[in-house]
């Protein structure tokens, strides 16, 4: 039986590795950093492909994604790419997160999943994890953890979608 | 193949049926969605009597989950398979075998969700209300009952809720009923809508009913709690505050007195580009909210009370991390963030960002009640508190600041240093052991090598005269972008008064991670410790062995 459950739980998981890809985006009520409601599923960035971060202040490798990320964020600006950071802090540190952006000056579209529910949507388990959304809103890649040089990595595939589309 | 065999069988093949329908053009179920989260971590422990890890018989051990959902227009179901192979080291032994402890149906229509069976919820602050989940420390107190969030203009969201909390593979014996408003006013009033002071308002309550079989006291069977918050937005400032109030629940939390309990925390911020101003200050008194009486530790926990400290992000600044007291602090937190500007004296020649933290937490100010009751006698009213008054006891004190920049192209580093008091006997619990005083620092630096390698190194120190001593440590990673990743570490307990104690932890590690795949193996020791996320906490003991995890998301 649990064997069984098992083998079932690997079934699916294998067909489901494709499963995210090339699908649209869940259906969620996340707060923008001011308290406004905002559903995901109007995420966009007018037909360009971008990137969906999930960080945490708390979290060493999400600061150093940003960071990389906030460098050359103006090449990424420069080709209409842009990133959404979707904050999944919880009551503990929520309250750093806007003096933590405001004061470091990124530019990026944040937003706080206080309740984890657009965290558990999208199949989210630690953070960094980061996706590529394509421009017609289909999640077309995703990556857990960071080290240096994934920027460029996510830029070279932010690049070849645009040139594909 | 007998009846539950093919009952699995089918199922595996609809599932399968719907996933292919759901992708093909014009299927049955166009537009559907399969997604989940698998992770795996198992230790194989080797005897170590030098660190006192202790013997494990098994041998390996493994925790893991996969989290599986499926989601089609607004109907979405999921479950979660856990599996503990005797769970590792450190967490309650109370998750053992396997079993689907996690499994939800829900549907939204017409700005209504309705969840059946399992939920994850949080009301305002989680002063009254917060069920949550955190695998990496053995952390699960889910809801398993209905939830119906309703929003019935923009901006103003309603939520009800009723079930029992999970206790490992089982539920506690309480019954949890809960209620939260929370009005967005700006974005409800269109008139409003422009202003430029936005205010968000929010109330909650929050009730448990228990049986009372207790055959000394006669004990509330239902104990209502009551939160109300709000938050002011203008420009760079944010401010917000929350109260909240819990009738007399005697438990085994506040030693079963029949005290009231009360909470209050305000935070004001100021966030202007390059400068970044945080103020926080709480106060809580009596707050321990459970689902039964009797449980301790981790386990069913109906609120959350946040440490208002900063959570370290470093193994040695981490060594001594504040845990809240529920029975009772008030505590007080300042954090400045700034970016110096390029050219500027630090700033050097692309600007670089200066963080100064300080948070103190005290106990607070009690009286008995008369000359023949004890503070917190069992059974009484326990003792008054002076709202506004600090008590004697210093729990926790931590001065940090951290400067980072990048010093070129290719370097970029970090520097820290941390003063921290810790109270070890109130917050490990351990009367006997008294004040710990810490300097910590820490340098952390990465330089980018071509080809989209990078070597990272960190150098800790921490220099304490209590506990166990002085530490050093320093860390290698060198990583090859965006898959590979090797690190070697040391820490090195120096300092310990007792010269046999003087060990070296040192920990060889190689991680690969391919899209959203990630497996990791290190082999080495570890030490005795605590690990935290959130301002809840895990004591770790020392080990020594291989350890495995593999995480994915698909």
């Amino acid at each position: 039986m649990k064997k069984l459950l098992l083998t079932l739980i690997l079934l699916i998981s294998v067909t489901g590795i494709f499963a995210q890809a090339g699908s649209k985006l869940p259906e969620m009520v996340i707060k923008t950093l001011e308290g406004r409601e905002v559903n995901t599923s109007a995420f966009e960035n007018d037909g360009k492909p971008y990137v969906i971060s999930f960080w945490a202040t708390w979290c060493r490798p999400c600061l150093k994604e940003l960071t990389a990320i906030d460098e050359i964020y103006e090449d990424w600006k420069n080709l209409g790419f842009k990133v959404i950071a979707v904050s999944t802090d919880d009551t503990r540190t929520r309250a750093n997160v806007l003096p933590m952006v405001r004061g470091r000056g990124w530019e990026f579209e944040f937003y706080l999943d206080e309740n984890g529910d657009f965290r558990r949507a999208m199949g989210v388990n630690l953070v960094p994890h980061t996706f590529i959304v394509n421009g017609k809103g289909e999640v077309v890649y995703q990556h857990t953890a960071f080290v240096d040089g994934m920027e460029w990595e996510m830029y070279d595939k932010l690049k070849a979608l645009l040139e594909n589309e | 193949m007998n009846k539950k065999t093919f009952l699995l069988f089918a199922l595996a093949m609809l599932v399968q049926g719907i996933f292919v329908y759901g992708q093909g053009q014009g299927g049955l179920l166009q537009g559907a969605r399969v997604w989940g989260n698998f992770q795996l971590d198992a230790q194989y422990y080797l005897p170590d009597s030098i660190i006192e890890a202790p013997d494990v018989d098994e041998k390996i051990r493994m925790n893991a989950f996969a989290n599986l959902n499926f989601s089609w227009q607004g109907f979405t179901m999921g479950m979660r398979y856990e599996s503990y192979q005797n769970a590792l080291l450190g967490f309650d032994p109370g998750y053992r075998g396997n079993g689907i402890p996690y499994r939800f149906a829900s549907y939204q229509q017409d700005n209504l969700e309705v969840t059946l069976g399992n939920f994850y919820e949080q009301f305002g602050n989680g002063m009254v209300f917060r069920s949550y989940v955190d695998h990496n420390l053995g952390v699960d107190n889910a809801m398993d009952g209905i939830r119906l969030v309703y929003r019935p203009v923009s901006g103003v969201t309603l939520k009800g809720l009723i079930g029992q909390q999970r206790l490992f593979f089982d539920k506690g014996p309480g019954i949890v009923r809960g209620f939260d408003a929370e009005m967005n006013l700006n974005q409800t009033f269109t008139s409003l809508a422009e202003n430029p002071n936005q205010w968000m308002l929010g109330t909650s309550v929050v009730s448990k009913y228990q049986r009372d079989q207790n055959p000394l006291f006669n004990l509330p069977e239902n104990v209502a709690a009551f939160a109300g918050r709000l938050n002011y937005l203008r420009g760079a400032l944010n401010l917000s505050a929350e109260y909240g109030y819990k009738v007399n629940d005697p438990s085994a939390d506040n030693n079963f007195i029949y005290k009231d309990g009360n909470a209050l925390t305000m935070t004001g911020s100021w966030a202007a580009e390059g400068f970044g101003l945080l103020l926080a200050a709480k106060r809580i008194d009596n707050m321990g909210f459970r689902s039964d009486r009797a449980a301790s530790s981790n386990n069913l926990q109906i609120n959350f009370l946040p440490p208002t400290t900063r959570q370290h992000l470093y193994s040695l600044s981490g060594m001594y991390p504040y845990a809240t007291q529920p029975r009772g602090e008030m505590g007080l937190l300042g954090e400045l963030t700034f970016k110096l500007p390029r050219e500027s004296f630090l700033g050097g020649a692309n600007g670089a960002t200066l963080t100064v933290n300080y948070s103190v937490a005290n106990s607070i100010h009690k009286t008995a009640l008369n000359d023949t009751t004890a503070i917190g006698q069992r059974g009484t009213k326990g003792y008054t508190s002076d709202f506004f008054r600090t008590g004697d006891t210093l729990y926790f004190q931590d001065f940090n600041a951290e400067y980072s920049r990048r010093f070129s192209r290719n370097l970029r580093g970090l520097i820290s240093y941390a003063y921290i008091t810790y109270n070890q006997g109130v917050i490990e619990g351990h009367i006997e052991k008294g004040m710990v005083y810490a300097h910590i620092v820490v340098a952390d630096f990465t330089h980018r090598l071509p080809n989209r390698r990078s070597l990272r190194w960190e150098l800790q120190h921490l220099a304490t005269q209590q506990d166990k001593g002085n530490w050093a440590m320093a860390l290698l990673e060198y990583s090859i972008a965006p898959q590979w990743s090797f690190s070697l570490s040391d820490q090195y307990n120096y300092g310990n008064d007792n010269k046999d104690l003087r060990v070296h932890y040192v920990t060889l590690g190689a991680s690969y991670s391919k899209n959203a795949n990630r497996f990791s193996l290190s082999y080495g020791r570890q030490r005795e410790g605590i690990i935290c996320v959130g301002g809840v906490c895990r004591q770790v003991p020392a080990s020594n062995g291989f350890m495995l995890s593999v995480t994915s998301s698909f």
